[in-house]
């Protein structure tokens, strides 16, 4: 019996025409849904991929599972009544949020804060961005599999927490900065203590870094992923670390001082390539960069008023209103009464958040409450060129991407 | 605006940005101003996309960054607040006029002017300079060109538009909701959408039923 010549289609469904030369079986494209709740991905996003093997051939970003209203939340409450609000956009970093509503405000109603508050308004914005860099950094390494830096990272973060619930009270949700001053001075030997944690997060974050920045599959994962060219970057209104590490030197700390940051000295760490490991470098010279600011603004503040003298909106202090009756019916009015104090107009002011230009954007109509309340959140449009990052490239790299994208779906979201 | 209630007035309107600004695009730029140090020019919608392109090609001014687009509905404001303002009770959906006084509460009426405002902020990272620009749209055909052609940044800022405050933005590549879901019936940020209004729920069904499943198309036609 003469052997039977076996069609290549029997011997393999495929056919033959259809085996690639690196001898790879192709298969039809398959969707995978990437979220909205992944334990890869710190952040209710969902993204919908369609996969050629581990290569992604189309992706579709969807955000909005943590939309709640924000700006129409604003439009009800007077000015003083949605800085709580703004704690939660970005809530690793919620004293930046902070910052931004209130200057916009004080922009929008002309006031001048004392050179203290400023001082105090610098140190408690940057504690706060080490804190968020610590957690973006953190979040990221446990992602992609190292434990051990993920707990040294957020330790130096309980640190800092430490240092922001001396400031404000409270470690996460702070509420620190009011319009024309901040809700109290630094406490009793701040700066010794200040110093001293702070100490503590710079030992912290060498031994991560002696973990992280050497370890061959860390950079692995990491190097030559997610990067976009900057004209891109640019195009799609990125800006913050991201922006930085594609080689384009824009922080508004240094292009556009507000605060005291002209008086400060430090350098604006910016990467090469743009991929996820010089984002990852640029964040953690950053940190480095925060704590010579704090401590030179320690070294620099002097003793003086930190609210504005202003009794359109800063509210008289408690020792006043407590004993004499004309700052008792001055805080009243202030609280429960739409007073129509805040002239009619517009602004816009945007700060260096922790993952860019967090700007806030306010249409008064001349009464107590924003008709308008807009917040420009950098994730939201840092989250747009995603699908562009890793269109193309493999699934596992949609992690250390979204990662140092560094998305909050607070902010994201609003 | 006037000076007794404090309000920061208006100085040198001409900016050396202004002046550029207004070299450049020429005709197109119907008002300009500059208030609390923010350059602003207002632009009439179907302007939008020539303005857009010359403003990011010019090397003078060089924006080529869309940083936010957003809108601003003036329900029953027709004068941009230039005038005594009404008080707007968001609560109630309804304005009360100068005065506020809790028990006369009036609808609002539509005002000459166009109804929305969409806004959009510009900065040059080359230069660094900003610039706001404002366009009119009519509540009866809330619809303007998209400059997503332009800076591609504009294609989410313009669904999230789009999604809140229901302007459509024509020849836009992708234009669906972004934040809400689809059967969300109204535009939230909208003054006349009430902060307490309800919406349609979907139905549960418990233990031993089924949902009723759609599919979720990843591009709709």
């Amino acid at each position: 019996m003469d052997p039977v010549e076996l069609c290549p289609e029997d011997r393999f469904p495929y056919g033959p025409s259809r085996i690639g030369s690196a001898g790879e079986v192709p298969t039809p494209p398959m969707r995978l849904q990437f979220g909205p709740s992944h334990p890869a991905t710190h952040g209710t996003v969902r993204i919908v991929l369609d996969m050629d093997g581990e290569k992604i051939l189309n992706a579709d970003v969807q955000v909005g599972y943590l939309h709640r209203g924000f700006e129409k939340e604003c439009e009800t409450g007077y000015y003083y009544q949605n800085i709580p609000y703004t704690d939660r956009l970005n809530y690793s970093s919620p004293i930046l949020c902070n910052i931004a509503y209130c200057m916009a405000v004080e922009k929008l109603a002309g006031i001048e804060v004392p050179q203290r508050c400023k001082y105090v308004r610098v140190i408690a914005g940057e504690l706060s961005r080490i804190a968020d860099h610590l957690l973006c950094i953190g979040a990221s390494c446990l992602e992609l599999a190292a434990m051990t830096p993920f707990l040294y990272l957020l330790e130096a973060r309980e640190l800092v927490w430490d240092l922001l619930d001396a400031l404000c009270g409270s470690r996460v949700t702070t509420n620190y900065i009011r319009i024309g001053g901040v809700a109290a001075d630094l406490p009793q030997h701040f700066a010794a203590f200040c110093r001293t944690k702070l100490d503590g997060v710079m030992k912290l974050l060498d031994d991560a870094d002696k973990l992280l920045t050497a370890n061959p599959i860390f950079r692995q994962r990491m190097e030559g992923t997610g990067s976009l060219p900057a004209g891109e970057l640019i195009a799609y209104g990125v800006t913050g670390p991201l922006l930085r590490a594609a080689g384009v030197p824009l922080d508004l700390r240094r292009v556009q001082p507000y605060l005291v940051y002209d008086r400060l000295d430090f350098d604006v760490p910016v990467g090469e390539h743009g991929d996820n490991l010089d984002r990852y470098l640029v964040r953690m010279e950053e940190i480095r960069q925060s704590r010579s600011m704090a401590l030179q603004c320690l070294d620099q503040i002097e003793p003086g008023p930190v609210d504005a003298d202003d009794p359109r909106f800063r509210w008289p202090g408690k020792n006043r209103v407590f004993n004499r009756m004309e700052e008792l019916i001055d805080q009243f009015k202030l609280v429960v009464e739409d007073s129509g104090l805040m002239p009619a107009g517009e602004a816009y002011f945007a700060i260096e958040g922790g993952n860019g230009e967090l700007g806030f954007y306010l249409v008064s109509d001349g009464t107590g409450k924003p008709y308008k309340c807009r917040c420009r959140a950098p994730s939201f449009s840092n989250m747009q060129p995603l699908a562009r990052m890793i269109v193309g490239r493999q699934l596992a790299d949609i992690i250390p991407t979204f990662d140092m994208i560094n998305m909050i779906g607070g902010e994201c979201d609003r | 605006m006037d000076a007794k209630d404090g309000t920061p007035r208006e100085q040198e309107s001409m900016t050396p940005l202004m002046e550029k600004v207004l070299r450049e695009l020429g005709d197109l730029v119907i008002e300009h101003h500059r208030e609390r140090g923010d350059d602003r020019i207002h632009v009439a919608r179907h302007d939008i996309l020539a303005a857009a392109r010359v403003l990011r090609d010019s090397p003078q001014l060089g924006f080529d960054m869309l940083l936010d687009v957003t809108a601003i509905d003036y329900l029953g404001q027709p004068d941009g607040f230039r005038q005594q303002p009404r008080i707007w009770d968001a609560n109630r959906t309804v304005m009360r006029q100068a005065q506020p006084s809790r028990h006369r509460l009036t609808i609002p009426e539509p005002g000459p002017l166009p109804r929305f405002a969409v806004v959009y902020h510009l900065l040059s990272t080359r230069l660094i300079h900003r610039l706001r620009i404002k366009c009119r749209v009519p509540a009866d055909d809330p619809a303007l060109p998209s400059v997503t052609s332009v800076w591609p940044g504009a294609n989410w800022l313009e669904r999230e538009t789009y999604d809140l405050y229901g302007i459509r933005f024509t020849n836009h590549p992708d234009l669906r909701r972004i934040y809400l879901y689809d059967e969300f019936v109204g535009h939230p940020l909208r003054k006349d959408y009430g902060k307490h209004d309800e919406q349609p729920v979907q139905e549960y069904v418990g233990p031993g039923g089924t949902l009723p499943r759609r599919p979720l198309p990843l591009r709709p036609e």
